[in-house]
């Protein structure tokens, strides 16, 4: 532990059941190194976001209730489940791309590096430029393939050198040889699982410190996931990578931990809960909750 | 109206004969409809045709007596029978264009507000009152410039104008009433935009919202947004939408007739008199009788439904290119 | 790393070029507001006049009976004329509707479609010259040729806007009635219309709306109607509440004024309310059929 996780509001546990995931088990050390932080190498990844009892309302509907976990840096962690269990409600809200829907609700706290995204000075627009996301849909901008990588750089002013940097990102996204000879051509010839690279590409050429990625396959055939999946693995380490995936297999091949969320009746209503969170085999091979194991053997879902 | 069908081992004579009645009965029906409909459409196309016709036809004496060079000719002397439409060309251009410089970038920037800023019971109240503007009676909005707008342009926005800007001879000595071209050109600017305005909300609504949040996922702020993908993706609807309130602009007659105060030169100051070609028609035209006079006001007619079939045409040429790009890119 | 890059444990606050950025979105936000802020300020500012100058001309006498004192043969030679405009306008823009939406393809309904942009986009002082040239020319002005340049205006607005509640309809209807082996033309009048029926009247009303404050066709259609009497013959020229604000505004007397003050307060309410109730009407309207 080596952020300070110092909570600015008060917790009072609230009166509703939540499973807690003792999220403090000794992170393995199966050859992740963690990033150098002032020279100092550091062996256990440090904590990059710390969600503390986090729930989350649309209106009067609640879609999750009480997620407590912790994402370490450099690692990927996969948010796993069946549809409508709010993982993707989860992910947005690690960066508030949620802000934007009218009736939206959070409470608990979520820390990045010990700072609460939702505090009353953040600025959530610093929050997306350190914190990517790359969405379900490929959603290219109706620009050439060289600005939409551009585009981002240029507006914070990375101005110098903005042609290494353009094919610095999309190199990181495997696309640059596909790419190279079309820049000025429009993104929007691209095949779908090339656009959703170029995605990635322009998330990546402001190199945030966080890669939060939304489904980023489901829209794509097996050719291109794999690129994806791949390219995953290449982008670890440099970026701490949240994915949200339908795919279990998908989340076995590419993710470090895995967090599986399900739908839980609280009350009346089912409503989003985490399950359980744990190192990727743990959750496949030997999980603890009867409900993961339903889940993840396929009985259901 | 339902008709039940009956099964066929049911059939008896009498059901059989009466259905091919009606079947007879639907086929009449069938092709009275369809002719009707047809017969309708076609009468919208014949009324344009015979509009450009009547037109015309009234302009022809002018036309052969004055030629082309009535577009250049500034005389206008009704006792010489001296006619020709330059400074009303002039006054209508110069009013258009002021009225769209002014309006347009008001006009979008409403559209920006009512489409991504305002708050949602904010936009349901606002929306309708900036659309109400544009259902007052040019006729009243006229009056009123005559009445209210055009003592205060005089009184106060004339001589601050001319004393912060004077060194641009647009902006001359203040003149004894507010009637100008310069008051032309707010009434227009005023009718313009909700038109501009209404549109643009609609074109910037439809920008599709994952679009605007790949970019905010980038770090972008609200105006690099809107600058980065909602005015690319829509920017030939918008150039549609401001054309068509230039046609509007260029083809109002009434309002500015009550305020233009008629003058008959070309002027370097706005707050001079002025007149357009649809302002003249307005206020000539009940006076006349057949002749020369006549003819030449047909003559400015022909003259404005040519600029405003081009402006419209164009607009809607854009318009059209842009929703086809629209379907190829999503 | 490389500069302009943030430290990832640095606090959530603007790095870079942020504060100035975010400072320049604000003003735009606030410039957008504004606009929105001035474009209801005018409206506010015109219709406030209009009341404040014209309420105190308002009184039954006023509005019912004839010059000196009232506007009443101006009302009801209006209400002659924008019926008349109504009655011509709605059937055939209802039938070019249904001409796009259930028979014309696309390569039909792109040209009509264009003729009634077209139509819309004429200035309306050219379709007083086409009525003057067609009915009144050699002839004399009449409330009816007055009506027929009003229908001209009302025409594409009906129609695009019918158009527009048709297209709502389900196509699951079409296609139910179709396989049950009904008349096309049963399942139009009887099914289609009736179910967009609200959405026409709206787009009928907003028309009216439009037209009953257009001047421009009525100076040559209709501006010599005498208004000390009443009159319900469209065959002459009516007096009408836009002509006579018209000329009163260019007599410039003081009496003159105040009397189209009241008219416009009559007029700009009839129009406003008429309007707004039809937008709500039709909000509803294509709420219920979409949903």
């Amino acid at each position: 532990m080596s952020a300070g996780i110092d909570s600015t509001r008060g917790q009072d546990p609230p009166a509703r059941s939540r499973i807690r995931i003792e999220s403090d088990t000794p992170v393995p050390q199966t050859g992740i190194t963690g990033p150098s932080v002032n020279g100092h190498r550091i062996t256990a990844p440090e904590v990059v976001f710390d969600s503390q009892d986090v729930s989350i309302f649309y209106g009067a509907k609640q879609a999750l209730a009480g997620v407590t976990l912790r994402i370490r840096s450099g690692q990927i962690t996969a948010l796993i489940g069946p549809s409508g269990c709010g993982k993707t409600t989860f992910l947005r809200s690690l960066n508030r791309m949620n802000d934007s829907v009218p009736s939206f609700r959070i409470e608990g706290q979520i820390l990045y590096h010990g700072h609460d995204i939702y505090g009353g000075n953040v600025d959530q627009v610093e929050v997306r430029r350190r914190i990517g996301m790359v969405f379900q849909k490929p959603n290219p901008f109706p620009k050439s393939i060289y600005d939409n990588v551009a585009w981002a750089p240029r507006n914070l002013g990375l101005k110098s050198e903005l042609d290494d940097r353009v094919e610095k990102a999309l190199r990181g996204a495997a696309l640059w040889d596909e790419v190279k000879d079309r820049l000025k051509d429009s993104a929007l010839g691209l095949s779908g699982g090339q656009q959703q690279r170029l995605c990635i590409a322009r998330a990546i050429a402001i190199e945030p410190s966080v890669l939060l990625l939304d489904e980023p396959a489901s829209a794509l055939d097996p050719i291109a996931t794999g690129a994806i999946e791949e390219l995953m693995h290449s982008l670890k380490g440099r970026f701490t990578i949240v994915i949200v995936t339908h795919n279990m297999q998908q989340a076995a091949r590419v993710a470090d931990r895995t967090a599986f969320f399900s739908l839980e009746m609280s009350g009346e209503k089912p409503t989003g809960a985490l399950i359980e969170f744990d190192d990727t085999e743990t959750i496949f091979g030997r999980p603890r909750d009867p409900r993961t194991r339903d889940y993840v053997t396929g009985r259901f879902g | 109206m339902s008709t039940p069908a009956a099964p066929p081992a049911l059939q008896n004579p009498r059901a059989a004969r009466a259905r091919s009645r009606r079947k007879k009965a639907d086929r009449i029906g069938d092709r009275l409809l369809f002719g009707i409909c047809l017969a309708a459409a076609i009468l919208a196309i014949a009324v344009i045709v015979l509009i450009g016709y009547e037109v015309v036809n009234g302009a022809g004496p002018a036309i052969s007596k004055f030629g082309l060079g009535f577009l250049v000719h500034q005389d206008w002397q009704p006792n010489f029978k001296i006619f020709g439409a330059g400074s009303l060309l002039f006054g209508t251009v110069v009013t258009s264009t002021f009225a769209l410089l002014l309006g347009a970038p008001i006009a979008i920037s409403i559209g920006l507000y009512l489409s991504l800023l305002a708050p949602a019971g904010v936009r349901g109240i606002v929306s309708p009152l900036v659309e109400m503007l544009a259902a007052i009676p040019s006729v009243i909005l006229g009056f009123w410039g005559v009445l209210v707008l055009a003592p205060f342009v005089h009184e106060h926005m004339e001589p601050w104008l001319h004393g912060a800007f004077g060194f641009i001879p647009i902006f001359g000595s203040p003149e004894t009433t507010g009637a100008s071209i310069f008051t032309a050109s707010l009434i227009l600017t005023i009718m313009v935009i909700p038109i501009i305005a209404s549109i643009s909300r609609d074109l910037f609504l439809a920008v599709p919202r994952d679009l605007q949040d790949g970019a905010s996922a980038l770090g972008a702020t609200r105006w690099e947004v809107v600058r980065g993908v909602v005015l690319p993706s829509t920017s030939s609807g918008v150039v549609a939408a401001s054309l068509l309130g230039l046609g509007r602009a260029l083809g109002e007659a009434i309002a500015v007739s009550q305020v233009v105060g008629a003058g008959s030169a070309i002027q370097t100051s706005l707050f001079k008199t002025g007149d357009t070609l649809a302002a003249r028609i307005a206020n000539q035209f009940p006076g006349t009788g057949p002749g020369l006079y006549q003819s030449s006001l047909f003559y400015l007619g022909v003259i404005l439904l040519v600029i405003g079939l081009i402006s419209n045409l164009v607009a809607q040429w854009i318009g059209r290119r842009f929703s086809y790009e629209g379907a190829v890119a999503r | 790393m490389s500069a302009g890059i943030p430290d990832p444990a640095a606090p959530l606050t603007p790095t870079g070029n942020l504060r100035r950025r975010q400072v320049f979105s604000k003003m735009t936000e606030y410039s957008a507001t504004i606009a929105a802020v001035i474009a209801v300020a005018v409206l506010v500012i015109v219709v406030f006049s209009v009341i404040q100058r014209g309420a105190s001309a308002l009184s039954l006498d006023f509005v019912f009976t004839a010059a000196p004192t009232g506007i009443g043969p101006e009302l009801l030679g209006t209400a002659v004329i924008v019926g008349l405009g109504m009655v011509i306008a709605m059937p055939l823009g209802v039938l070019i509707a249904l001409f796009l939406t259930e028979y014309a393809g696309n390569r039909a309904a792109g040209p009509i479609r264009l003729t009634l942009d077209l139509m819309n986009g004429i200035p309306s002082i050219i379709i007083g010259l086409f009525i003057f040239g067609l009915l009144v020319d050699h002839k004399q002005q009449s409330g009816l040729a007055g009506s027929v340049g009003l229908a001209i205006i009302m025409l594409p607005l009906i129609a695009r806007g019918s158009q527009e509640v048709l297209l709502l309809v389900p196509s699951s209807i079409r296609e139910a009635s179709d396989a049950l082996g009904v008349a096309r033309w049963r399942s139009v009048l009887g099914i289609i219309v009736p179910s967009a029926l609200g959405g026409i009247v709206t787009a009928t009303v907003l028309a009216v709306a439009r037209a009953a404050g257009e001047t421009a066709p009525l100076i040559f259609a209709s501006s010599l109607g005498d208004p000390s009497k009443f009159s319900l013959n469209p065959l002459e020229a009516l007096p009408n509440v836009p002509v006579r604000i018209f000329t009163l505004s260019e007599e410039g007397n003081p009496e003159g004024f105040a009397q189209a003050w009241g008219m416009s307060l009559v007029l700009i309410s009839l129009i406003l309310f008429a309007s707004l109730g039809a937008r709500a009407l039709l909000a509803r309207s294509k709420r219920k059929m979409a949903g």
